[in-house]
């Protein structure tokens, strides 16, 4: 049981550090803990499976890989459902998030964060329904793997993506000038501005690889769990709980974070009743800002 | 005409219920600087307290002491204030966001515990047949109301008064002094970790009692009565309202109480029925435009903070 455990807990966990990295360096670049983060994995997963929906109305592009449960269009929709999620986060950046840190203080990012958490969730409500909806029907054959552990096909697919996904993200943040700038802006933004950062652009592709990171993570749990209007705001307390194990602003913190979170959920099954887990994240937290409070690869101030 | 009457009271005795918790948050929030995000937690406390000791005797679960009304709002408040005395001990070296997302997951974790601990909390049943006091004193729901609403009347104004004159004492001068320097405070002789905890242990207190005046009336307290969704709403009254100013709590619980019952029945009445499941979800949608509308056009609120001077500092000018 405990290595079953073990890998459900890696594979949830693959999710929530997927979905951390963008709370990660929002909290720290962006100086805000934002609580409408979650809301862009509900927002990306349903956008793929607008995707997906009309990719299929349209024939399909020819059935699905091997023992997987789906084909080209859910690889497409990844794509479609990171862009689509990317402008959602750039708008609210620009009505809302960038217009208030003007004016006011970090802490009203935090309230606002609130009000859009609030609509985004309710309008994907509004507009889907609360029943859960799947990407695809089809019947998948676990896999048997040595200790008599099961695994679908789909969830090798997410963690292959998964470090696909991290390993892009690292040679776009050590190599490319966009990611080395939203380096030294998470240093000292001040710094930054006077060697010629332009922080205006940095703190754009923040939102763009947090949303991106965000829709992928959806897309994934839509297609290894289900899709449901509070996918997202289920998950808060996890993402929180691996953006702060990770320390702020760490993109390999925030997916060791993710997969800290993923296993201690699934592996506190054998010491809790099951139906306390969701506790578990918050623990987590406590502990960490207890005895650690810049978090497990966070530099101390 | 008894129509809107008995709807009115009705209204205001669930908009005082809540504004009694908007002042609490007020007093951590608008006049501490603590950001409590786990309003629906405190309330919860309170209504589950309220009810085990009130509520009648049943088989098989803790509490049911029958005890008489007063007894449960104050044992509301105790509990609330003794869970927040934890809390804050653990939390409150935390600054800001990272306070607002411990408090949070508090709110879940009590959450889960009221719908897993069936021997106290009855589980998903909840825990039914809370008596109303009102219901011994009149007859007809229009009058029992009424008598309710005026003890909610008579709570919410000694909460008010009594807040009112202590963030105007020079223990509340302190709150705010923490507020916007704690070290400057700190420095002056004041000891900011205490009165931090003092001020969050008694705004949670008042979410307790009001969390304990909503379960009163309502008679039933169950895992869904106090959801996230909860604390999304506390905090937009105050904001509505203007944090740092007891009316504009109080004005802000009543707006956004409002906007939400007044938007629920005008979807009852214009949005076909096969679409009422989802009616919840507009209103939702319509208190997040609210919140986020509020802080771009009008980030005072309502009404904004009111500014409080020593009477011997007012004497000297």
């Amino acid at each position: 049981m405990i290595l079953q455990h073990t890998a459900d807990g890696i594979l949830s966990g693959a999710i929530i550090g997927l979905g951390a990295i963008g709370l990660s360096f929002t909290m720290k670049i962006l100086r805000f803990a934002n609580f409408s983060h979650s809301e862009l994995l509900t927002w990306g997963a349903y956008f793929g499976l607008i995707f997906v929906s009309v990719a299929t109305a349209m024939g399909g592009f020819g059935g699905t890989f091997g023992p997987l449960s789906f084909g080209w269009p859910l690889i497409l929709a990844l794509v479609f459902a990171a862009v689509a999620t990317s402008v959602l986060a750039l708008l609210l950046h620009h009505l809302i998030f960038e217009r208030l840190a003007k004016v006011t203080g970090h802490m009203t990012m935090v309230f606002a964060s609130f009000g859009v958490a609030l609509l985004l969730r309710n309008a994907v409500l509004l507009i889907f329904g609360a029943d859960p909806i799947y990407y695809s029907n089809t019947l998948q054959f676990a896999v048997l793997l040595p200790g008599n552990v099961r695994v679908l096909p789909d969830q090798v697919f997410l963690l292959a993506l998964t470090i696909v996904v991290v390993i892009a993200l690292h040679l776009f943040m050590t190599r490319s000038r966009t990611g080395i700038a939203m380096r030294a802006t998470a240093e000292s933004p001040d710094l930054a501005r006077v060697s010629g950062v332009n922080v205006n652009n940095v703190v754009r592709w923040v939102w763009v690889i947090g949303a991106s990171g965000a829709a992928v993570a959806g897309v994934l749990y839509g297609l290894t769990v289900q899709l449901r209007p509070e996918l997202g705001f289920a998950l808060i307390l996890p993402l929180f709980a691996a953006a702060i194990l990770g320390g702020a602003g760490s993109l390999y913190g925030a997916v060791i974070g993710g997969l800290i979170v993923g296993l201690s959920e699934n592996l506190s099954v054998m010491i809790i009743p099951t139906t306390y887990k969701p506790a578990v994240p918050f623990l987590l937290i406590l502990a960490i800002l207890y005895f650690r409070p810049q978090g497990l690869f966070g530099e101390k101030k | 005409m008894i129509g809107v009457i008995s709807y009115l009271i009705f209204f205001l005795i669930l908009a005082l219920t809540f504004g009694i918790a908007v002042m609490g948050l007020n007093l951590q929030w608008g006049f501490t600087g603590l950001f409590n995000a786990g309003v629906a937690g405190f309330l919860a406390v309170g209504g589950y307290t309220h009810a085990i000791l009130t509520g009648p005797a049943r088989d098989a679960v803790f509490g049911g002491f029958e005890l008489p009304f007063v007894v449960g709002l104050l044992g509301a408040m105790l509990a609330s204030g003794l869970v927040a005395i934890v809390v804050g001990l653990v939390t409150l070296r935390l600054r800001d966001e990272y306070l607002a997302v411990a408090t949070f997951g508090i709110a879940v974790s009590i959450q889960l515990v009221a719908v897993n601990w069936e021997y106290v909390t009855g589980g998903t049943l909840g825990l039914i047949g809370i008596p109303n006091p009102s219901k011994g004193l009149a007859d007809g729901p229009l009058r029992q109301n009424a008598i309710y609403l005026g003890m909610v009347v008579l709570v919410a104004v000694l909460a008010y008064v009594g807040l009112q004159r202590i963030v105007q004492s020079p223990w509340g001068r302190v709150l705010k002094a923490i507020r916007e320097d704690e070290v400057a405070a700190a420095s002056l002789g004041k000891n900011p970790t205490r009165v931090r905890l003092e001020s969050f242990v008694l705004g949670c207190a008042l979410m307790g009692l009001s969390g304990g005046l909503y379960v009163g009336f309502i008679g039933f307290v169950g895992a869904t009565d106090f959801l996230p969704i909860i604390t999304f709403q506390i905090w937009t009254m105050l904001i509505v309202g203007g944090s740092g100013n007891m009316k504009g709590a109080l004005l802000g619980a009543a707006v956004v109480w409002g906007v939400w019952t007044g938007s629920g029945f005008a979807i009852s009445k214009i949005v076909a029925p096969e679409w009422q499941a989802q009616s919840g979800a507009l209103q939702a949608v319509l208190i997040g435009l609210i919140l986020v509308l509020t802080l771009l056009m009008r980030p005072k609120g309502m009404i904004g903070e009111d500014v409080h001077v020593s009477r011997h500092a007012a004497d000297t000018t």
